[in-house]
């Protein structure tokens, strides 16, 4: 199974250079991307290798030392196959970490010893925590400049521990302390710490059980519909998109949201071959007994479902600021969620989440990297489900209409 | 088949598990993109990754035919295995195929020819393929590319967003949240898609051998009249034409990657067949832009420089 791991830090926390160390030290690093970033670091640096600048590629963030963007990094080890998700921590953090963190298996949230928990690595913690980022790994960074002190890092912990437990959805916080620039506890485990027991970072990560997702009932998102109009298929019409919620196979019965009907499911393709069942996240497209009018947009439903969907054009949601311009009451977007596009019009903003206290507090508007939730009316019915239980049917994206731009993650909570 | 693997300890239904699930990922973004853009097409280079892509394009629509064109954006510097190729596959396909030439751009005064004594047409690509997708009124154009070829793919969104002079802009991206894709574009603007922004080569060959995925001929061994220029093996004739001082020479090769004839370099290799490739990718030191591309090693930021040019 692939592990997919968001990493989070501040600026100058060592994200980079860990995850540099992480490709160099399980031999994912190729020869000539070696040799060019020798080269680099001659040229940005003070002439020691620098592992960080292995992902950051643009040319910018060379030259400033930052990370730009979210970089994706792959990698594999005997045990395991990585997908890395290197969110910076400057500028757009918020934006960055939410993309990062979506997803996501685990969470890396990066401390430096010498500062201890910052707001930052706070609001690191909370974004995981609201993105259902169950798992995180707390790399207490830089031991090597607090003289591998095992004082500073249990207070570090302890801290961290507290923040946790009062975050809005429970996570579960493996901490270590490394040294991502020396190597220690990343790949090999620390000859300097050996008052640390735990397992070193890599270990960790091969081992680390993900909790499945919970099984809802089988969901499936209408993308397209083929219909191939030759003679050979004269009647097929394939209703197609990714199934999630749970298996589906021959037989079942379904239900059209938000329409109603119902019908039998005849016939499961997976890339054009037939099969009698589907396992979620297969792309599929499924043909069913009745001739129903159903589009883009439209989701079927297992009939018999252990926890239904919600047809709503109310929902609650927490939110993700992602862009400059503010976002306010009485203001007007595009909604994306599954494969529906409709407007949405704010009809409250309930609360601003205050990252660094995992309080609440009353809001006017929210702003770039703001964390809130608002209130949606959204100009047709969506068929929704809580962002907890059901990521895809609790997942959404405001766009802004006149730029294009997308601005807003949504993890939606319940209807209004 | 038996599936001789050494880049993990995966065992063959681990291996297939692991290539169906990016093919069901690249399947969700074939569809996604199809619904919401007007008039999409899929670039087509007779590459591997482009090969894999029309394979899974296909998949995505079936039984129903594709329900965009393809194009191929030729340089004139071709190899001829490749051109023979891609006609085989858009008959096979019954796809739809518009050649976009390099060289009618240069004959039109819309490209010039690099000068110097080994002009390579990779970079002028890009004023074609803007071109062709203004002349068609495309709105999105699906590529093969993969973040694991270039520090600077790697931070490139799944929907790649083009401005009206095509460029890229690495710092006003559009988050993608749960992989969700936001299509909407103003006139003028563009959208490049890539499905198989998750893979890697290994993946890509693994696919290549489970799927049967056809490739061109020039991807296994065989024997090739080279010269060696910078560390690489060029194939002599056509646009490689021999300078002073230099000796051709017999060697057993094959190819990496497909692209401009100019300056993609041929490896050593006896792999003969997709096993035999897997072997020798899972144990490649170098990256395969790396080892191939003499234009990816002209700097740092060879890449980005050219996204930002409005290239692939």
């Amino acid at each position: 199974m692939v592990l997919r791991i968001a990493t989070a830090g501040s600026v100058d926390d060592g994200k980079s250079t860990l995850i540099g160390r992480l490709l160099h030290d399980t031999k994912t690093v190729f020869e000539d991307q070696l040799s060019a970033v020798e080269k680099a670091s001659t040229r940005y640096g003070d002439g020691s290798l620098n592992l960080a600048l292995l992902t950051d590629g643009l040319r910018a963030e060379r030259e400033q030392g930052i990370t730009i963007d979210v970089a994706y990094r792959y990698f594999a080890t005997p045990k395991r196959t990585f997908v890395v998700a290197d969110t910076p921590g400057h500028a757009q953090y918020t934006r960055n970490m939410v993309t990062g963190a979506s997803a996501s298996d685990v969470a890396i949230v990066l401390v430096d010893a010498r500062n201890g928990l910052t707001e930052q690595t706070r609001r690191h913690l909370f974004v995981a925590s609201l993105l259902g980022v169950k798992l995180v790994i707390l790399a207490v960074n830089k031991m090597d400049l607090v003289d591998f002190d095992e004082a500073t890092y249990h207070r570090i912990v302890a801290e961290a521990t507290a923040h946790a437990d009062a975050l809005p959805a429970p996570v579960v916080l493996n901490p270590l302390p490394i040294s991502a620039l020396l190597g220690d506890n990343v790949v090999d485990a620390s000859t300097n710490m050996p008052w640390f027991k735990g397992l070193p970072l890599l270990d960790l990560l091969e081992t680390i059980e993900v909790p499945g997702d919970h099984n809802v009932g089988a969901r499936l998102a209408v993308q397209w519909v083929i219909r191939p109009y030759s003679t050979e298929h004269h009647d097929y019409r394939g209703f197609a998109g990714r199934l999630t919620g749970g298996s589906l196979a021959i037989g079942d019965l379904i239900r059209v949201l938000p329409g109603g009907q119902q019908s039998t499911v005849i016939g499961i393709d997976r890339g054009g071959v037939p099969q009698d069942t589907a396992q979620p996240g297969e792309a599929i497209s499924i043909q069913l007994a009745d001739d129903i009018d159903i589009g883009r947009g439209d989701v079927l439903v297992a009939a018999v479902a252990s926890e239904s969907p919600i047809v709503t054009d109310r929902i609650i949601a927490d939110i993700s600021w992602m862009v400059d311009k503010p976002l306010e009451t009485g203001s007007r977007w595009i909604i994306k969620h599954q494969t529906r596009t409709a407007k949405a019009f704010v009809s409250a903003i309930e609360l601003r989440h205050d990252v660094a206290t995992a309080t609440r507090s009353p809001a006017e508007s929210l702003g770039l990297n703001d964390l809130g939730r608002v209130h949606l009316n959204v100009s047709v019915p969506l068929v929704i489900d809580n962002y907890d239980r059901h990521r895809p049917g609790g997942a959404a994206v405001l766009i802004d209409e006149a730029t294009g731009m997308t601005c807003a993650a949504l993890m939606i909570r319940d209807s209004e | 088949m038996t599936m001789i693997d050494s880049g993990t300890q995966a065992t063959p239904a681990e291996i297939k598990q692991s290539v169906a699930e990016l093919e069901d990922e690249a399947i969700t973004i074939i569809r996604e993109v199809a619904a919401e853009c007007r008039n999409p097409v899929l670039l087509f280079s007779g590459g591997k990754d482009s090969a894999v892509l029309l394979h899974l394009a296909a998949k995505a629509f079936r039984p129903g035919s594709l329900p965009f064109p393809v194009m191929h954006v030729d340089t004139g510097h071709n190899f001829d295995e490749v051109i023979v190729y891609r006609d085989i596959l858009v008959e096979q396909y019954g796809v739809k195929l518009i050649v976009a030439s390099v060289q009618e751009s240069i004959d039109s005064g819309r490209a010039v020819e690099e000068t110097g004594p080994r002009p390579s047409r990779n970079r002028l690509q890009s004023v074609t393929l803007l071109d062709a997708i203004a002349e068609h009124k495309f709105d999105a154009a699906f590529g093969g590319g993969r973040r694991d070829e270039d520090k600077a793919r790697a931070k490139e969104r799944i929907l790649s967003f083009r401005d009206h002079f095509g460029q890229w802009e690495p710092r006003a991206q559009r988050p993608e949240p749960w992989n969700m894709l936001n299509a909407k574009i103003r006139p003028g603007e563009h959208l490049r898609a890539f499905p198989l922004s998750n893979w890697t080569e290994l993946d890509i060959w693994r696919y290549i051998g489970i799927e049967n995925v056809a490739l061109p001929s020039i991807y296994f061994s065989h024997r090739r009249t080279v010269v060696e220029r910078n560390g690489m093996l060029l194939s002599v004739g056509g646009p490689v034409v021999l300078e002073a001082g230099e000796m051709p020479f017999e060697e057993i090769v094959r190819y990496r990657t497909v692209g401009d004839a100019s300056c993609t370099g041929a490896v050593r290799s006896m792999a003969s067949n997709v096993d035999e490739v897997l072997v020798e990718v899972a144990a490649a030191r170098i990256t395969e832009r790396g080892a191939t591309r003499a234009d990816d090693n002209f700097s740092d930021s060879a890449m980005e420089d050219r996204k930002r040019e409005g290239y692939f």
